[in-house]
């Protein structure tokens, strides 16, 4: 068992490693919607997995971080309120941590429709209810254009994270130890 | 892909350069909040044409971000055009009177001075930080940054995630291409010939060794800085930390009189909005 001095090194270090992996992922494997600054995000799909094992602190900075960096570097200033919606998602995703509990191995499937109903509630609040409004109120935008950003952003990461996160969740549980697995010999 | 995605940092011995990183962020951040809060034309354009001197002063060529720049340019025209067909009166609810250029009243796509105005504004908004963004990348060391958002008050744990996410981008990025190389020499097709399953395949191939040699990452580098003790003292002293000069309290003194005249236009406009038409 890991003490708490181990765990925050950890915490530090996956939010660093995490999130060079999803300014990676967004950079390079982005497949446009054909609205425009909706992507089929690989890399959300990706967060579901680092929330599952590193919990909501690491989770929710690691994409705060990432994709702040990415819009810098591709749109000149990060578009806030998109990006703190993403870091709320991610610390919804880490809080799963401990009802999942990834670490022992056992992955049913009762978990995994859990954890697709809670994923797309979390997108729900974030990408219709959180991210239009703040870009009403803070950049004064049109309210039916964001909406419909919003809803496409909904739709692609849900399935995003259906697909790849699942994907992702289950074999990570299979490369556990099964808790209890070894017997005594007699 | 060959292009460099991450526009570089170099020494360009300008006066930008000397200053401390903290003192950069500071006027960045500064400068985006009060212009991501204001519909003052004036005071935009004002913004606009101060960075961009500055820009000048900084020595970076153009070539270094032709494409960041073009990138910039679409993705701006694109939200334009969207705004535009998602909500064509949306100027003229905002200022409150209709000059028509084009159409008529009872046409959904007119077009009137009001909306031009306001998707002006719109653009300005989306492009007035490039330049200030640009000098901020291009002239603060990565080592540096991490410990100038120590020094704004920022833990310095936290500090150090964003000190290995700059330090690993790099990394993540060429096993990316090591591993997309890999697959693709084992016969899986990934590019735009392939049929979009076989993409999507493909590119689950490259994802999942690049995920889990990650996470072997992760474990690996924490075990290094616990046993250097990482965390155990309440403060951490950064090599690459500058002390704060003359020149930089002169450049927060006029960031901070430039926020100042932003808030004071709230007041005098009665609101976010600059309204030349009444």
């Amino acid at each position: 068992m890991q003490n708490k001095q181990s765990n925050s090194i950890r915490t530090v270090v996956a939010t660093g490693i995490g999130a060079a992996v999803i300014f990676v992922l967004m950079k390079f494997v982005a497949i446009p919607t054909g609205i425009p600054n909706t992507q089929v995000n690989v890399a959300i799909g990706f967060l579901a997995l680092l929330g599952a094992i590193f919990g909501p602190v690491a989770a929710g900075l690691a994409v705060f971080i990432g994709h702040a960096l990415n819009d810098f570097v591709t749109y000149g200033s990060p578009w806030w309120t998109w990006v703190i919606v993403d870091g709320l998602i991610g610390v919804a995703f880490g809080l799963a941590k401990n009802h999942l509990k990834i670490e022992n191995g056992v992955l049913g499937k009762a978990k995994l429709i859990w954890f697709n109903i809670y994923q797309i509630i979390v997108n729900f609040i974030g990408w219709v209810l959180l991210a239009p409004t703040g870009d009403i109120i803070i950049y004064h935008e049109p309210a039916n254009k964001v909406y419909i950003q919003g809803v496409t952003t909904w739709i692609v990461d849900s399935i995003s994270v259906a697909v790849i996160g699942t994907i992702l969740l289950v074999l990570y549980a299979k490369t556990r130890t099964k808790r209890g697995s070894l017997t005594k010999e007699r | 892909m060959q292009h460099q995605l991450l526009i570089g940092y170099a020494d360009r011995h300008t006066f930008l350069n000397r200053l401390s990183g903290s003192t950069k962020l500071l006027c960045f951040v500064g400068l985006s909040i009060i212009g991501m809060m204001t519909y003052d034309t004036r005071y935009l354009i004002g913004i606009m044409l101060f960075s961009l001197v500055i820009f000048h002063f900084s020595k970076i060529k153009y070539r270094e971000i032709s494409f960041v720049v073009s990138v910039i340019i679409g993705f701006s025209v694109l939200n334009l055009v969207m705004v535009y067909v998602f909500a064509p009166h949306y100027g003229v609810s905002i200022y409150g009177t209709e000059h028509l250029l084009l159409g008529n009243n009872q046409h959904y796509f007119n077009l009137t001075t009001e909306q031009l105005f306001y998707e002006f504004n719109l653009l300005l908004k989306y492009t007035f930080a490039v330049p200030l963004a640009l000098i901020f990348l291009m002239t603060t060391n990565p080592s540096e940054f991490a410990a100038s958002l120590n020094k704004i008050g920022i833990s310095y744990r936290v500090s150090y995630s964003v000190a290995i996410a700059l330090r690993y981008i790099p990394d993540v990025q060429s096993d990316y291409r090591t591993i997309s190389l890999a697959q693709q020499a084992r016969g899986f097709e990934i590019s735009k010939k392939a049929k979009f399953m076989t993409r999507v395949r493909g590119g689950i191939q490259i994802l999942l060794p690049l995920i889990f040699s990650s996470l072997d990452r992760i474990e690996i580098i924490s075990q290094a800085m616990e046993l250097r003790r990482f965390g155990k003292g309440k403060h951490r002293s950064w090599y690459m930390a500058q002390k704060f000069r003359a020149n930089d309290y002169l450049a927060l003194i006029i960031v901070a009189l430039l926020i100042l005249l932003g808030g004071l236009l709230f007041h005098v406009n009665g609101g976010r909005f600059w309204n030349p038409f009444k």
